[in-house]
């Protein structure tokens, strides 16, 4: 047990160092100072925005960057509905396979363009090449560039910054940290063994003489931008849990690191904008201690295992690997899981329908919350959402109208903010509860019980907020659950983006109040603890009863047995 | 009409990132692929001694006789099926699949499955370890652990006439270790061992 | 000032000085409050009223629903358990209590607003007013048709029929009306501070001719009426924010509730709407809801109180957020009166010499430092050596900046600012004697006010009259510091003068020589760093800088145009208040806060009373963490101390939460100790301790 936890320590620990380093380049990017690859970027970036007809200095209004979004996210989304759609006529389809039907297509389309990734299919047997790699591969990385973009803008105009332009954004995330990276990334992966080939599934006899496929393609390129851009799809329908996909612990090392490294980072990159390094670390460490807690409650309980499993087959302790790879096993799994949904990556490693309960709760607190790192740009943001929150609430109390970060905290922020505590609610709850009333003929429920509850209300959440995971069990390929979650994705991915950056916007217009001992400073371990605090009950006290009846109750159910 | 000219930046845009990113780079890291790491771009695929392809080395198989080590219960057979399974209407069969259970803990039908795998394990007489009760998460996991292993040496080693001793090295040369010896967990290969008995007791020619 | 130091401001403690011995505006007596309030707080279930409180409006709407499940517990389809009819008949009665206490507490804080207004109200009463038409004649007409700009003449025993500036005579005003003082004022035209006067006040001598400057219904005492009534009470920027926060708590939880029942009915936990609604109210942040416009108004009461009549809301909280005072020196920092200290003889003179022509030059000032001149002078023995009937008096005038006397025979005394003395002398071919700047700038860097005294042309020494500052003052400033309030101090004085006095007072910077324009010139250039400025002001040249500062305090004495552009009047004319209106801002930013926090912490010890025993179903009942008897007392404990807790806190919030001058940071600690740690807890032990009355009365 201790070997797992230090295998645990030792990964945060090496993260713990990247993410001021990376965070730092990250500032350096946004704030279009040189970088080291200014030379070997600068003629694609003045390519790019030649075509694209981009005028770099040109500042966008909140209202425009929204625009622009929007329509830019529109017109990806459609292009990739329409290649999926066209995948029978489309080459580089060696398994000719046929077009999906039109709601797998629509809810693919609109989960890869939400930066979500929820599959509602097996890669294998769905997507051809072509649309895994022209279709899907393109969406991940402009999803996660999109919401890296408007992580920064938020940034930005929280410290009082004009918002940018979200076509320059855009593209310098993509040139100067996702495609670095990932090309680096996927040539390590392709050392490891994961496959890049356009050649079909390998056919084989087996050593006792049946018929064995073997499914390839692809992979490399596409695994690391999988897991770089929080975006999770897998190639294969079992995802990282895939051999070809992580194939040893080298690269699920790699894939745990490049998962968390972007959130992570992104709380260092606010901390170079507002010239705060010590709220950076401040926010880091209260997310981490955070973080931590849920990893540790859910790897021991997977090492603990299955307590009735364990009293009539062992006769002692044995870890729960139901749903875990040998090379994994229950530490590297939990670990994994909990980041998973931390970052709103939802690529899996371990199956989390099989989780212990204390997994399913942990998993989906984290999804409740979004912030324990959150989502690709958008996490950070919902972070001082919180913060901004906590500030209003208890800012009062040291006898000033809030403010945060000098600027006054009004009635439209708080508009904006609290739309952002809304969004789960609407596109979780109600779904949920139209879903549970019609079990039989709309929620294809696979566990009973308590456990049949988590499935659903975990799938609205996943989709909700952008994570993409699931509890995959749950016959989730049916008319009924691709455009339900759709709206769920669309809800919870562009509802709270236009929020954030008016509320950027909004805040990057007022005046600043020069600070004073009256000032609440929000750089302190009183004022980030209070954050906690504020997070954690906000989050149990919408939450609470669906956490009761879905893993709590499970949990006692499984003690009582 | 800004509305249109916004929506052609956009389609501008699109297309010039989806050149990039969809075409460009996997197009150079296939060929990077395919002339500096054919062996692992093309799926690691190996050979048995009459040079056939008998699998990947990082995909697990069936096994079921008593002269191999056997693989972890999988949901999807391991994407094998035999001459009489073969169904041209399954697509599955064609592009190869993965999958798990998805149990959850709380499930009866769980229970029932995994008193089924140990009634089993019971009947070759071999001790029950956790990664041959619990179905793997791909389906298609290589290794087991150590432990079950051992657990399994003594009756392929009587079903091969082999003492155990002989088998013991094997076992160690094929259990992929932690990541700098600390990250993950040790896992023998089963395919790999197999493979490996199947050239140690080989027909001479 | 008393010499209370160390203790922290107060805002209830009034401050004493010039107002001591005043009387204290409109009495209002506590029991006929109450009555009032608990009328008030039925007429109030009024749903039109309601819906503006859209917390305890979803209370109110649950209240129905329950009364119609206790007529009928089957109404939404019948639901296992005993004796369902007493059950949701008492969930009916505690959240109908629920409403009725917060509708009691905003009526309570309402209600001595409302007593004042009444007070106010009997002191205008419609009289005859003498109109004086444009021919001179004079037509007796009814108060209420005056215009602004119409002439009116008052004489002796009269109310003052409206606002309005004296244009001609000079009598005596009984200001308590709206003041609490007793004393009468003098009233003459043409000054800034004494020409104004207020409706409703009464004449005692002489007469005046006024110049009407309010219409009808517009008038400082019907504004005081509206005010104190709160009937044009709009929410603070702050409290409309809170507000919208409120509301999208209680639409999460409304959510949550709603989508419940789905959920436990696929997991076989069904629970009953009775219950349901119970949860809800539990959740949905009622205390603050319930308490929200209290705050509000009893803030602004308070500062009423403190006889200042704040024209909104929003400019008490305002004060919570000031980082400049901006402050005259004299009367606020320093006594109003300087005193004379010592007479610096210059060139071959002798002190006596300078005691005597200071004196001569003093007889006819009738100033506290004239009089403090012949004192002194008086205490060196001089006398006076002239016949003074046939002296004659030379007034100070802004112009000449000096006074006098011209004894007989053309001998002229005069005193004055320094530079209008060395004019003085000048004109009259005197010399400037060479160790004058000696001694000029030796009284400035005692931080004094040196006077010059010239005979004829013969400048004899200089007077040093000794700034008073006000005892405490410092220690004051020192609390404002610590709070992160910059102070200013504007004065006349010289530059060195300006700068020791700066020094003693404590205060953070000062401007000297200032002019009006200055005043402006400072509050604008702090605005323009994002700071938050607080004044006070009399003069009319003041209104310009009342109206650009963020809290602007006019003094009652001040003139109509002062009062006008100002956002709070001060009754008592005590320009000190500045720093006590400062802190009750605070505290009722801090009240809210507080309140707010504690509420929401409230809910988690009443989700872990009831989602644990309503779901034994599920098998959650170890999470009954407090081991509460049963499902039915579980939910009433959690419901009673929901209603309870909002009587309980309004005297909190009438009085305020206790404001101490520390820095943002020890108040947040503080604070969140007590409020936010306090409110996770004392529900747990509250909640408890009445599960336990209830299952031993029986009602469980």
């Amino acid at each position: 047990m201790l070997q797992g936890f230090f295998q645990i320590a030792l990964t945060l620990i090496i993260l713990a160092v990247i993410a001021p380093v990376f965070g730092k380049y990250m500032a350096r990017v946004f704030l279009k100072k040189s970088t080291l690859f200014n030379r070997a970027i600068n003629p694609i970036e003045r390519f790019i925005f030649a075509v694209a007809g981009v005028r770099y200095k040109d500042n966008m209004t909140g209202r425009q960057y929204i625009q622009a979004i929007l329509i830019s996210n529109l017109v990806m989304g459609v292009f990739v509905f329409s290649l999926l759609m066209l995948q029978g006529l489309l080459p580089l389809n060696p398994t000719i396979l046929n077009a999906p039907s039109w709601d797998l297509a629509l809810h693919t389309a609109i989960s890869f363009v939400t930066n979500t990734n929820q599959q509602h299919y097996s890669g294998e047997t769905t997507y051809s090449y072509a649309s895994q790699m022209l279709a899907l591969c393109f969406l991940m990385f402009t999803s996660a560039a999109t919401g890296l973009a408007v992580g920064i803008a938020f940034i930005r105009g929280l410290t009082g910054r004009l918002l940018g332009n979200f076509y320059v954004d855009l593209t310098l995330s993509i040139t100067r940290i996702l495609l670095p990276i990932s090309f680096c990334g996927a040539l390590l992966l392709l050392l490891a063994g994961v496959p890049e080939t356009l050649a079909s599934p390998a056919i084989v006899t087996t050593l006792e003489g049946t018929t064995q496929t073997i499914a390839r393609g692809p992979v490399a390129h596409f695994e690391i931008i999988k897991q770089l851009g929080e975006n999770g799809g897998g190639f294969f329908g079992i995802n990282s849990a895939h051999p070809f996909e992580n194939p040893n612990t080298f690269t699920n090392l790699l894939a745990t690191i490049t998962m968390l490294s972007i959130p992570m980072s992104l709380i260092f990159t606010y901390g170079i904008f507002a010239n705060n390094t010590k709220q950076a670390w401040l926010l880091f460490w209260m997310v981490f201690s955070i973080f931590i807690v849920l990893v540790g409650i859910t790897a021991v309980a997977e090492y603990q295992g299955n307590l009735f499993v364990n009293n009539t087959i062992f006769g002692g302790e044995q870890p729960n690997l139901e749903g875990k790879e040998v090379r994994f096993g229950w530490a590297q799994t939990a670990l994994w899981a909990v980041s998973t949904t931390a970052t709103m990556c939802g690529a899996v490693n371990g199956m989390h329908d099989s989780l212990m309960p204390t997994g399913g709760f942990s998993t989906l607190f984290n999804m409740f919350l979004q912030i324990i790192w959150g989502g690709q740009g958008t996490g950070t943001a919902y972070l001082f959402i919180y913060s901004i929150l906590t500030v209003f609430i208890t800012g009062l109390m040291v006898g000033r109208t809030p403010e945060f970060l000098g600027r006054k905290i009004e009635k439209k922020e708080i508009v904006l903010a609290s739309l952002v505590l809304l969004v789960h609610p609407i596109f979780v709850l109600i779904p949920s509860a139209i879903a549970l009333s019609f079990p039989d003929t709309l929620a294809g429920i696979s566990n009973p019980g308590f456990h049949g509850l988590s499935q659903v209300v975990y799938e609205y959440t996943s989709a909700s907020a952008n994570n993409g995971s699931g509890f995959e069990g749950l016959g989730d390929a049916t008319l009924w659950w691709n455009l339900s979650t759709s709206i769920s994705l669309l809800g919870g991915r562009y509802i709270p983006i236009i929020a954030l950056l008016l509320l950027a916007d909004s805040m990057a217009h007022k005046q600043p109040v020069p600070e004073t001992a009256g000032t609440l400073r929000t750089d302190t371990l009183l004022f980030t603890s209070v954050t906690a605090g504020v997070i954690l009950i906000l989050g149990v006290l919408t939450f609470f009863p669906v956490l009761a009846l879905g893993p709590i109750a499970e949990g006692f159910q499984l003690l009582r047995n | 009409m800004f509305i249109v000219r916004d929506i052609i930046k956009a389609i501008r845009i699109t297309f010039v990132l989806w050149l990039l990113t969809a075409v460009i780079y996997p197009l150079i890291m296939i060929v990077i692929g395919q002339v500096f790491f054919p062996f692992q771009a093309n799926g690691s695929i190996v050979q048995n001694l009459e040079g056939q392809n008998v699998g990947s080395a990082l995909i697990g198989q069936v096994f079921t006789s008593d002269r191999y080590f056997h693989s972890r219960p999988s949901a999807v057979n391991y994407s094998s099926f035999t001459q009489q399974e073969r169904d041209p209407e399954n697509i599955g069969q064609r592009t190869g699949v993965s999958g798990a259970s998805n149990f959850a803990p709380s499930n009866p039908d769980l229970l029932a499955r995994i008193n089924e795998t140990a009634a089993q394990l019971e009947e070759r007489g071999i001790l029950p370890t956790a990664d041959l009760i619990y179905a793997s998460g791909s389906g298609l996991d290589p290794h087991i652990t150590v432990e079950a292993a051992f657990n399994q040496l003594e009756q392929v080693a009587k079903a091969r006439n082999l003492s155990p001793d002989e088998i013991t090295p094997l076992i160690a040369k094929h259990t992929q270790g932690r990541f700098l010896w600390i990250f993950g967990e040790p896992g023998v290969n089963v395919l790999n061992l197999n493979r490996e008995l199947d050239v140690l007791q080989a027909p001479l020619e | 000032m008393d010499s209370t130091t160390s203790s922290p401001i107060s805002p209830r403690r009034r401050p004493t000085g010039p107002r001591e011995g005043r009387k204290h505006t409109p009495k209002v007596s506590r029991k006929g409050l109450y009555q009032r309030a608990i009328r008030d707080a039925f007429t109030k279930l009024n749903l039109r009223q309601m819906v503006k409180n859209p917390v305890m409006f979803l209370v109110w709407v649950g209240t129905i629903i329950t009364a119609l499940l206790t007529i009928d517990p089957a109404l939404f389809g019948t639901v296992p358990g005993e004796n369902l009819r007493v059950f949701n008949g008492l969930i009916t009665i505690i959240l109908f209590l629920t409403v009725l206490f917060a509708n009691f507490a905003e009526a309570v804080a309402e209600g001595r607003g409302k007593a004042q207004a009444d007070a106010l109200r009997s002191t205008k009463s419609d009289t005859l007013a003498r109109k004086l038409l444009n021919d001179g004649s004079i037509q007796e007409v009814s108060s209420t048709t005056l215009r602004r700009g119409d002439r009116v003449q008052v004489i002796a025993g009269d109310l003052i029929p409206a606002d309005g500036e004296v244009i001609a005579g000079v009598a005596s005003v009984d200001e308590s009306a709206i003041t609490g003082e007793s004393a009468p004022v003098l009233k003459e035209p043409g000054s800034d501070v004494a020409s104004s006067v207020t409706g409703g006040t009464r004449i005692i001598s002489d007469e005046l001719t006024i110049q009407i400057t309010a219409d009808p219904g517009k008038g400082f005492i019907d504004r005081m009426i509206s005010l104190v009534e709160g009937a044009e009470r709009s929410k603070t920027p702050n409290e409309i924010a809170l507000t919208v926060l409120l509301a999208v708590l209680t639409l999460v939880f409304l959510l949550v509730i709603a989508t419940l029942p789905f959920l436990a009915n696929y997991v076989q936990s069904p629970v009953s709407v009775a219950i349901l609604i119970a949860l809800l109210v539990a959740l949905i942040p009622t205390t603050i809801g319930g308490l929200l416009s209290a705050i509000g108004i009893a803030g602004m009461d308070r500062v009423a109180q403190f006889n200042v009549i704040a024209t909104s809301g929003r400019a008490v909280e305002a004060c919570g957020d000031v980082n400049t005072l901006v402050l005259d020196k004299t009367g606020t920092i320093t006594l109003g009166n300087r005193l004379a200290e010592e007479f610096i003889p210059v060139k071959e003179h002798s002190e006596d010499d300078v005691a005597k022509v200071a004196f001569a030059a003093s007889i006819f000032d009738q100033t506290p430092e004239g009089k403090s001149i012949v004192r002194l002078a008086n205490k060196l023995g001089s006398a006076l050596e002239f016949d003074w009937s046939k002296a004659e008096a030379v007034d100070f005038s802004a112009k000449t900046r000096m006074s006098g006397t011209n004894l007989p025979h053309g001998v002229e005394v005069r005193k004055g600012a320094v530079e209008a003395i060395k004019g003085f002398v000048r004109s009259r071919n005197g010399q400037i004697p060479t160790d004058l700047d000696a001694a000029y700038e030796r009284v400035s860097r005692l931080g004094g006010t040196p006077l010059a005294v010239a005979l004829n042309g013969d400048i004899y020494g200089v007077i040093y009259l000794k700034d008073i500052i006000k005892p405490g003052i410092k220690e004051r400033f020192d609390q404002l510091r610590r709070m992160g309030v910059r102070t200013i101090m504007l004065t006349g004085d010289n530059q060195i003068t300006a700068a020791v006095i700066a020094q003693e007072a404590g205060v953070d910077d000062f401007i000297a020589e200032a002019t009006p324009e200055d005043k402006i010139a400072v509050i604008q250039r702090e605005q323009a760093a994002g700071k938050l400025v607080a004044m006070t002001g009399d003069g009319t040249n003041d209104a310009p800088a009342l109206a650009q500062a963020n809290v602007g305090v006019a003094m009652n004495s001040g003139t109509q145009a002062a009062k006008e552009a100002a956002n709070m009047v001060d009754l008592d004319s005590d320009p000190t208040k500045l720093i006590d209106i400062v802190a009750i801002g605070k505290q009722l930013l801090i009240t809210r806060g507080a309140l707010t926090t504690f509420s929401i912490a409230n809910d988690i010890a009443k989700y872990f009373a009831i989602i644990p025993v309503i779901f034994t179903a599920a098998g959650i009942e170890r999470l009954n963490i407090m081991n509460l008897a049963s499902t039915q007392s579980a939910v009433l404990s959690a419901l009673i101390y929901n209603a309870l807790i909002i009587p309980a806190l309004i005297p909190l919030a009438l009085t305020g939460v206790k404001f101490r001058p520390l820095n943002a940071n020890q108040l947040l600690q503080r604070n969140i100790l007590l409020y936010g740690l306090g409110g996770v807890v004392a529900p747990f032990v509250a909640i408890k301790v009445i599960d336990v009355v209830i299952a031993a009365v029986g009602l469980g």
